[in-house]
């Protein structure tokens, strides 16, 4: 059997890469989440806070270490499948992977080992501070990545040199002009998923009618964050097009399906939903608003950016997928700034608690974050395809001199592997949300926690009207 | 005449500091994985986790070396990395697999309880390939890789050679060996006992592997021979072996009369003193037998833009690692807790 070593290397990336990130977006804002837990923990003595932090410990130290695995498959990988990817830009995004290394894989892994194993090893002040210094390195993290990816999407301060590019101006290369926006968009982005995670798990014990006093700050926590970052992030979203409308015209075309600006026409319309199809150059059961389109992108009524047919064939991105991914990115960031709004409006109603129709089903949002990050990248990616660094090296060109066999090998192990260990993962958190948090005070009186909601509720009113609430 | 002098040394340095990263990734997480192999052997479950606590706050910083290794190999020599890693493929993906279940062994074994046998035995298997395939990469390095037009031009299976399954062999002893006086150090009882007597097995092995590939590197590789065997040469290097089987000596001796610290330090200093052997049989070949550490380099740019973010960022990372190391100082009693 003939394997193209190049496609299956796509697929086998994609697949690492979108393993890998599903969990930094949730240790990223995780981190983040138990330092501030810590630090509210020394500054007001709440106790709930010192539980919420450890449970939550426990859930970060698997996903981390999934992450961690996860990741250094993906560093090898570069060199594995891309190996001309290396040879050509390697000495632009080198270093930046580098200082990745430098300054935050070491920072977080090395304070993890404090974060974990000292809870009852060294003093409370040095614990929170591991926590925060894990939460910096994650972000750093963040930081270095996302530049290495936005050079890739939008090059800047280099120069060519015999078909190898050379760094001429490393400020320009490190906020290169998407930079700024990727960063942003995504960090906000693991924010929002770590506080969807933590509202679902706040709601299946307020639910439950379990752990009443913990619960009710996590869900509070996580509505707070939601109902402001939610529209921030849709904001930063806009902003990011309208940037890569600038650098990568041929992505926005594909994102929007804009095939072509008929002659004469003013202004584009909005694609809501299409079949894009691509061998007739044209979209099946469109439906479209007028002008929206030119709203949106050019902040006017009748300016127009370039449709694909602008585009020589070989020089443009598949449509379908940025078209979908982006659609499902929008329509849940948009859910999400409703689930944030209620939230908020019930919790400021005194009503959020009560109000079963809204946290039943919020037990199950869990996986909303993730869903759309793995959209947005899709969208990103896909949509700069054909190129792998644009307008230096295409994707094609980047491939490692390897056989076709030996990359399905290790495309079909590495389905094995992580469907195994990924279900793994997913049982043992389960597993600890089951378990709950642990600490003094935590279970109500006796009996409570299977009685319905109200009781519950009735029992512990106490605890939640303490002062400082 | 200076910006010719900063491409001479430039990728000299980067070589070193690339060799000091291997270096301490293979001792650091070679006690890792070590602990690992030896797994299987553990009596009790009491044990077992005994042996696990003594590395689980320091596993994953030790394996960031790794990432350092790869990292700073793409960062300083591109060129070497677009050569190597395609030619070493199916080793390179089947040490990271390894390397995934025992990265996750560690958190999952603690959360699971009826699943528990298959995190011990994610753990041991994962550590114990891990630990092969990397001597295979060793292997599959020191015997050269066909190169043309700057790009890999060999089959898929080069690697697999005799030499290279030695290899392999040759360092899942190595680790098991640092990993047993890791525990000799850190642990107390039983299984300080048992880590005492596997250390005084392994060490003669270790020799033996060290020892046929002393020979057989100058046999079959003409290049390797011409470097030791050559006059002026044969007296410089005269004193590594010599100083191998010195402290091969002291090692046992340490075993025997009991103490606890110094076995550690001893085979750190065996691991080093085999790594520099094959550093001098290799330099400055990059990827041998064709490209050197010259033609393979990074940009000056990148490789100076790099070394400076190094010289800064390195005294304090070694700085906080030294800390938490001491932080966990002393040893893990039986029963002691994790998290
Ligand atoms: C927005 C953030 C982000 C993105 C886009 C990526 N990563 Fe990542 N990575 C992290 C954020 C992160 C992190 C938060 O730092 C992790 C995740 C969980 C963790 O344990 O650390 C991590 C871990 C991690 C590790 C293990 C570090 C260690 O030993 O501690 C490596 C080697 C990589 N990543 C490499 C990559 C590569 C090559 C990527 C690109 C294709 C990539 N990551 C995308
Ligand atoms: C973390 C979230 C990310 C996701 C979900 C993601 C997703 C994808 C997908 C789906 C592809 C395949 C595109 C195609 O071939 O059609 C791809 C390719 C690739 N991505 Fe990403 N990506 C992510 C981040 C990154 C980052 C941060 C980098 C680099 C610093 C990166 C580098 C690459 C490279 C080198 C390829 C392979 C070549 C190519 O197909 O263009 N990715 N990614
Ligand atoms: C609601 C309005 C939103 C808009 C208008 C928007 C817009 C965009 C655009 C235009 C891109 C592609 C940028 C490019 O590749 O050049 C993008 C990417 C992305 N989006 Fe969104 N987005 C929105 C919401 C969200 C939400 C709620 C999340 C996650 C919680 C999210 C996560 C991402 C991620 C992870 C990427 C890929 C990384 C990047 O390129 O920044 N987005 N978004």
């Amino acid at each position: 059997m003939e394997f193209d070593p190049v496609l299956l290397a796509r697929i086998q990336f994609a697949f690492t890469v979108s393993f890998h990130i599903i969990f930094p977006s949730f240790t990223i804002g995780l981190a983040a989440y138990i330092a501030t837990l810590e630090v509210l923990w020394i500054t007001t003595g709440h106790e709930r806070y010192h539980r919420i932090a450890r449970f939550f410990t426990k859930i970060f130290a698997v996903s981390f270490a999934m992450g961690v695995v996860s990741g250094i498959v993906l560093s090898y990988q570069f060199g594995t499948n891309w190996s001309r990817f290396s040879h050509v830009v390697g000495n632009v995004v080198g270093p930046l992977i580098g200082y990745e290394v430098l300054t935050a894989f070491f920072l977080e892994a090395t304070f993890l080992g404090i974060m974990l194993f000292g809870w009852n090893r060294v003093p409370r002040g040095l614990h929170v501070f591991a926590c925060v210094m894990v939460a910096v390195g994650t972000t750093l993290s963040a930081f270095w990545i996302l530049s290495a990816n936005s050079w890739m999407q939008t090059p800047a301060g280099y120069e060519m040199i015999d078909g190898i590019a050379h760094p001429t101006d490393w400020l320009a290369a490190i906020f290169n002009p998407s930079f700024p926006y990727r960063l942003a968009h995504m960090v906000t982005a693991c924010y929002l998923t770590t506080a969807f995670v933590v509202l679902a798990v706040g709601a299946r014990y307020v639910h439950a009618g379990r752990y009443p006093e913990d619960s009710r700050t996590m869900m509070r926590m996580a509505i707070g964050l939601i109902a402001i970052m939610a529209p921030i992030q849709a904001f930063i979203g806009d902003q990011h097009g309208l940037n890569t409308l600038e650098h990568q015209p041929a992505k926005i075309a594909a994102i929007e399906a804009h095939w072509e600006n008929e002659p004469g026409a003013e202004g584009v319309p909005l694609v809501l939903f299409a079949i894009p199809n691509e061998a007739e150059e044209r979209n099946d059961y469109q439906i479209a608003i007028p002008h929206l389109g030119s709203l949106i992108l050019t902040h006017s009524w009748r300016d127009t950016f370039k449709g694909l047919k602008e585009f020589a064939p070989q020089d443009r991105p598949p449509v379908a997928i940025p078209f979908f991914a982006f659609r499902v990115m929008v329509g849940l960031g948009l859910l999400m700034i409703a689930i944030g709004w209620i939230g908020a409006w019930l919790l400021w109603r005194r009503r959020l608690f009560e109000s079963d129709w809204f946290v039943g089903p919020l037990q199950y949002v869990w996986p909303i974050g993730f869903v759309t990050i793995l959209s947005g990248w899709f969208v990103t990616e896909v949509g700069r395809q054909p190129w792998l660094a644009t307008g230096i090296l295409r994707t094609l060109d980047a491939a490692s001199p390897i056989e076709g066999w030996q990359v399905a090998t290790t495309l079909a192990l590495f389905v094995v592997v992580y469907g195994i260990v990924f279900s793994g993962g997913i049982y043992y958190i389960n597993r600890l949300i089951v378990k709950g948090p642990q600490g003094p005070a935590v279970e109500p009186p006796d009996g409570l926690p299977n009685r319905p909601l109200a009781s519950a509720h009735e029992a512990t009113r106490a605890a939640i009207n303490a002062p400082g609430e | 005449m200076l910006s010719l002098g900063m491409e001479y040394y430039l990728p000299v340095i980067w070589a070193l500091l690339l060799a000091v990263a291997i270096a301490m990734y293979v001792v650091l997480d070679g006690f890792d994985l070590g602990i690992g192999i030896l797994f299987p052997f553990a009596k009790s479950d009491v044990e077992k986790d005994q042996m696990m606590s003594s590395v689980a706050p320091f596993w994953d910083g030790n394996e960031t070396w790794l990432v350092l290794g790869g990292g700073g190999l793409l960062v300083a020599f591109p060129l070497a990395y677009s050569i190597v890693m395609p030619a070493l493929y199916l080793p390179v993906i089947f040490m990271l697999l390894a390397l995934v279940f025992r990265g996750v062994a560690f958190e999952f074994r603690h959360v699971a309880d009826t699943s528990r046998f298959l995190w011990n035995i994610a753990f041991a298997g994962g550590s114990t390939l891990a630990a092969f395939f990397q001597g295979m990469l060793l292997g599959g390095f020191v015997q050269g890789i066909k190169v043309e037009n700057n790009a890999f031009a060999g089959g898929p299976l080069d690697w697999a050679t005799p030499f290279a399954l030695m290899c392999g062999l040759g360092v899942v002893a190595g680790y098991a060996l640092i990993g047993s006086v890791w525990l000799v150090m850190k642990t107390e009882g039983t299984a300080a006992a048992q880590a005492r007597a596997h250390a005084r097995l392994l060490l003669p092995v270790v020799l033996i592997f060290m020892g046929i590939v002393s020979l057989w590197t100058p046999i079959a590789f003409p290049r390797i021979a011409e470097r030791w065997f050559t006059t002026p040469n044969l007296f410089y290097l005269a004193p590594v072996p010599i100083l191998t089987l010195a402290l091969a000596y002291g090692v046992w001796r340490w075993l025997e009369t009991g103490r606890e610290h110094l076995p550690f330090f001893g085979v750190i200093g065996l691991f080093l003193l085999g790594y520099i052997g094959i550093g001098i049989s290799i330099f400055p070949y990059l990827v041998p037998p064709t490209l050197t550490v010259w033609q393979t380099a990074a940009a000056p740019a990148s490789q100076v833009f790099m070394l400076i973010g190094t010289i800064f960022m390195l005294p304090i990372i070694l700085g906080y690692i030294a800390f938490v190391y001491w932080l966990f100082r002393g040893k893990v009693r039986e029963g002691e807790g994790y998290h």
